[in-house]
């Protein structure tokens, strides 16, 4: 028998009961057991950033949180960005429009980060941009894309 | 009719998708009752296969399957894109760490890991060989079994391959020469760390199998499975979602074979995500050290260029011969000289097989070449920017007496990046410039298919083989059926990566499906346009002759025009129905050429780097990083800027910070991305410009060029001489890390 451990979570404004597995990590259970698919795997050693959700309105590498430590906790993932009714954030517009999407694969961490970045200090300069971001890799390098879409979301007042 | 969007930036098609997270990359399809695999592999490199005990994992509660090569068909099917020279398994021996000698199946991943742990292989390691001094010492274990490899005349040693090309007589021009400059350069085995790690899925399919895979070339899988498991290519159907990110890596088959074994076995769908780690173990770069001897004259002419090459490839060839062969072919440069000798080797070792990786073997040989251009420009006295245009072969030059003549106007592209990165202005203290130039052979043979469907209403159907991992392939496609068939870009549906539906396309790769793939949809959309007119002339009552179809709009010679879908309504009557065009480009094989084809174009690009270094820790700050690549049309500046930009800043990992570090036992000691670093968002130079030159003249739709890798060629080379010209010494090893430039910066002022 595989041991669990109830917890309980507020992803993306819903309510979720859910017995996970204790070594189990939150992003095992966003994917796994909620199918939360956009949030992406990739290092699972809080190097490149790919599964960077927001918990508890801070930035952080999912991989590296175990399930039953984010009992309790409000998260928001890539799929929690748009309105319910399916408009995209500034946010997301922003990178469409600045062409900070090239394969695509970071770019659900990229977001997260930008969302916590905006969120903590909302008219970031390049620099603290760059500081605020340096933690999600993208292969393809839309940085300069990336950091333009950040500030023109900051100015639009996301 | 709405302006013409080629040479507009419309927003990338599915980028909607990948900032919503609705994107499904390989890893995120769920196959209803896919069983989990991971492989098991030694903590070595070669060793010999004593024993599998695979008992103990199997013993686990849900492990359905521990597959060894004693479960395979003996002979062990083999695999591979040049030499069927990889086995399914691991068999009788491990040739690189990585090398997988089991694959485990069970119920959940977890499972499959705890399972894979109790795997218990009985093995002897053996000696082997990592460096390319290793592999070419007398004695040396042998990486590939001679038998295998057929009489070659160089079965008895590592060197799998010596390709010679050149022109001209190099002892004659030496005799001429005023100056003669020599030396050895490095180039590290770096990895292509693509974010999203290599995945695969595999399921028995009726009579046939299905395989999902991260691959870039989705026909090209589907002929080897087709052939590993003895199925006709119709009952083998390869799934390959738009990969994130691909840079080569994903070109061919890694561990597909595998899973599809398994899952024949199991009948049952198994699936494969690989770690980072794994990806690392499965895929890289190969180093390379050159030698380059290149004499001049007084004035600075170039008379010869004499490049020895030895390219490290790995255990298995992949793609790794043909990246030797294409990236040394063009060494001498875009330069016109009388005589070059370019003598490029192939040697195999014990380490991760090589395979394509952006760039295609260029950056390796630039690095060399450039650099030693410099060194002769320094001993001349002569001005790097002056000396390069001196000896840049124009519009039209036989550079390559035997290939494609120059392409494009490359002194444009040259005098740009000069002026854009400021040469001749005057630089502050501890400050340096660079400049280098960067040039790689495009795609030498080729075929691609394309359908258009044209439906009732307007709208239309694009089904494309490429794989859109980044480029913006689907986009670009979209911008095409738009331009001519006038329908809006959110009109057009592009459909890639099944081969099930969609037609054949050789591959994705040397920058070529803009060009290749544009021009097969640019003729499936001239087929619809023929169709239409006839349909039209019809309707209006006149000869077919009397009607152009021309962007969008379809005009009669009596000066009436009608719209597409005025046309679609009228013409294709109470039925409905749609117009179908269909696209062929083939790019033979030409068996007299040393490359079994010229090139289509070539990818041409000019770097300039301002540089500044701390004397203190070796740190190299990049001031001003400016490229400039000729893509003759750009259909998408936006993407195409993303695409250069992207490309430079690649090219500065392996400048200025990534190298695979081996350790004795061939054992990768920086796996993972906590030791092995790629550029971040705070690794940009502080100034970062990339700027296009545009003559229409390249051979895609619209005169477009493949561009993706240009940026990428001669980073190194340029960053490299800003640093000397910084430092006052030269370094010639990569990456140019800081403890290697303060150890240089150490040595020169001993001396």
């Amino acid at each position: 028998m595989t041991l669990t451990l109830p917890i309980e979570l507020t992803v993306n404004g819903r309510r979720r009961v859910l017995d996970v597995a204790p070594q189990h990590t939150l992003l095992d259970v966003l994917r796994d057991d909620l199918g939360l698919t956009g949030t992406k795997e990739c290092c699972l050693v809080g190097e490149c950033g790919a599964c960077t959700v927001i918990v508890d309105g801070r930035a952080v590498d999912s991989c590296l949180v175990l399930a039953v430590e984010a009992d309790g906790a409000v998260i928001l993932t890539v799929e929690g960005l748009s309105s319910a009714d399916g408009r995209l954030s500034t946010l997301q517009t922003s990178f469409l429009d600045k062409g900070a999407v090239q394969c695509g694969f970071c770019i659900p961490g990229q977001l997260m980060s930008a969302h916590a970045l905006l969120d903590l200090n909302p008219h970031p300069t390049r620099e603290e941009i760059a500081e605020g971001m340096a933690g999600n890799l993208c292969r393809c390098a839309c940085y300069e894309q990336i950091t333009d879409a950040v500030l023109a979301a900051s100015e639009a007042g996301r | 009719m709405s302006a013409s969007p080629i040479g507009e930036s419309p927003n990338r098609v599915g980028g909607t998708d990948r900032v919503t997270g609705a994107q499904a990359y390989l890893a995120d399809l769920h196959v209803p009752g896919a069983l989990h695999a991971k492989l098991v592999h030694l903590d070595c490199a070669r060793a010999r296969i004593v024993g599998i005990d695979g008992s103990a994992a199997l013993a686990l509660p849900g492990v359905h399957l521990v597959m060894t090569a004693a479960d395979l068909p003996d002979p062990m099917p083999r695999y591979g894109p040049q030499v069927a020279d990889r086995p399914v398994l691991a068999v009788r021996e491990t040739k690189y760490h990585g090398d997988p000698v089991a694959i485990v199946v069970a119920d959940t991943r977890e499972l499959a890991e705890r399972a894979a742990a109790l795997v218990k292989v009985d093995y002897e390691e053996l000696p082997a060989v990592f460096t390319i001094a290793g592999a070419l010492a007398p004695g040396a274990p042998l990486v590939q079994d001679p038998a295998l490899r057929g009489d070659t005349g160089l079965a008895l040693g590592n060197v799998l391959t010596e390709h010679r090309v050149g022109w001209g007589d190099v002892e004659a021009e030496e005799a001429k020469a005023h100056l003669v400059v020599e030396g050895r350069y490095s180039f590290p085995i770096v990895t292509q760390f693509a974010i999203e790690p290599h995945a695969f899925i595999a399921a028995p399919d009726g009579d046939g199998v299905v395989v999902w895979s991260t691959i870039q070339h989705p026909n090209w899988l589907q002929k080897q499975i087709a052939g590993l498991v003895g199925l006709p290519l119709s009952k083998v159907r390869v799934h390959a979602p738009d990969p994130g990110g691909g840079f080569g890596g994903k070109q061919h088959a890694k561990h597909e074979p595998a899973v599809v074994f398994a899952a024949l076995r199991l009948g049952r769908p198994v699936r494969l995500v690989l770690t980072l780690e794994e990806s690392f173990q499965a895929v890289r770069r190969a180093a390379c050290a050159s030698h380059v001897r290149t004499g001049f004259d007084a004035a600075g002419h170039i008379l010869f260029q004499d490049i020895e090459a030895d390219y490290l490839i790995g255990a298995y060839v992949d793609i790794a011969d043909r990246v030797v062969a294409k990236g040394s072919y063009p060494a001498a440069g875009p330069y016109n000289i009388p005589a070059v000798r370019i003598l490029a080797r192939s040697v195999l070792s014990h380490t991760v097989p090589s395979t394509a990786f952006r760039g295609f073997g260029n950056p390796q040989i630039n690095w060399a070449v450039e650099s030693n251009l410099d060194q002769g420009a320094l001993e001349l006295g002569m001005d790097r920017l002056a000396i390069r245009l001196l000896n840049l072969a124009r519009k039209g030059d036989a550079f390559i007496p035997f290939d494609t003549p120059a392409d494009g106007d490359w002194e444009q592209t040259v005098r740009r990046a000069a002026s854009e990165g400021g040469w001749d202005a005057p630089l502050p203290p501890g400050r340096g410039r660079g400049i280098a130039l960067g040039i790689k052979s495009g795609p030498t043979t080729g075929l691609s298919y394309a359908i258009v469907r044209l439906l009732g209403d307007g709208s239309a159907v694009v089904y494309a083989g490429t794989s859109d991992m980044g480029q913006g392939a689907r986009t670009v496609f979209s911008q095409i059926v738009a331009q001519e068939l006038g329908a809006p870009m959110d009109w057009v549906t592009v459909i890639m990566g099944d081969t099930a539906i969609v037609p054949y396309d050789q591959q994705t790769s040397a920058s070529r499906s803009t060009v290749l793939m544009g021009n097969a949809v640019l003729m499936a959309c001239r087929d619809v346009q023929a169709k239409l007119g006839a349909l039209a002339a019809r309707i209006a009552g006149v000869e077919v002759g009397d009607v152009i179809v021309d962007a969008g709009v379809v005009r009669v010679a009596d000066g009436r025009v009608l719209t597409i879908r005025e046309v679609l309504a009228s013409g294709l009557g109470r039925l409905g129905g749609e117009i179908t065009g269909l696209g062929e480009v083939r790019k033979d094989a030409d068996p007299s050429h040393p490359l079994s084809g010229a090139p289509a174009f070539f990818e041409f690009n000019c770097t300039v780097i301002e540089a500044d270094v701390d004397r203190e820790t070796g740190d190299v700050t990049l001031v001003k990083h400016i490229t400039v690549s000729d893509v003759g049309k750009a259909l998408n500046p936006l993407h195409v800027r993303m695409q250069d930009e992207g490309a430079a800043i690649m090219g500065l990992g392996h400048t200025l910070m990534e190298h695979c570090i081996y350790d004795e036992r061939g054992r990768m000691r920086n796996l993972g991305a906590i030791d092995y670093r790629i550029p971040t968002i705070m690794d940009l130079p502080v100034e970062l410009r990339s700027e296009i030159i545009e003559n229409e003249d390249g051979p895609g739709p619209y005169g477009s060029k493949g561009m993706s890798e240009g940026a990428l060629l001669c980073v190194a080379s340029a960053v490299g001489a800003a640093v000397r010209d910084a430092i006052g010494v030269p370094i010639r090893d990569l990456p140019l890390t800081p403890e290697r430039v303060w150890r240089a910066l150490q040595e020169d002022g001993a001396r």
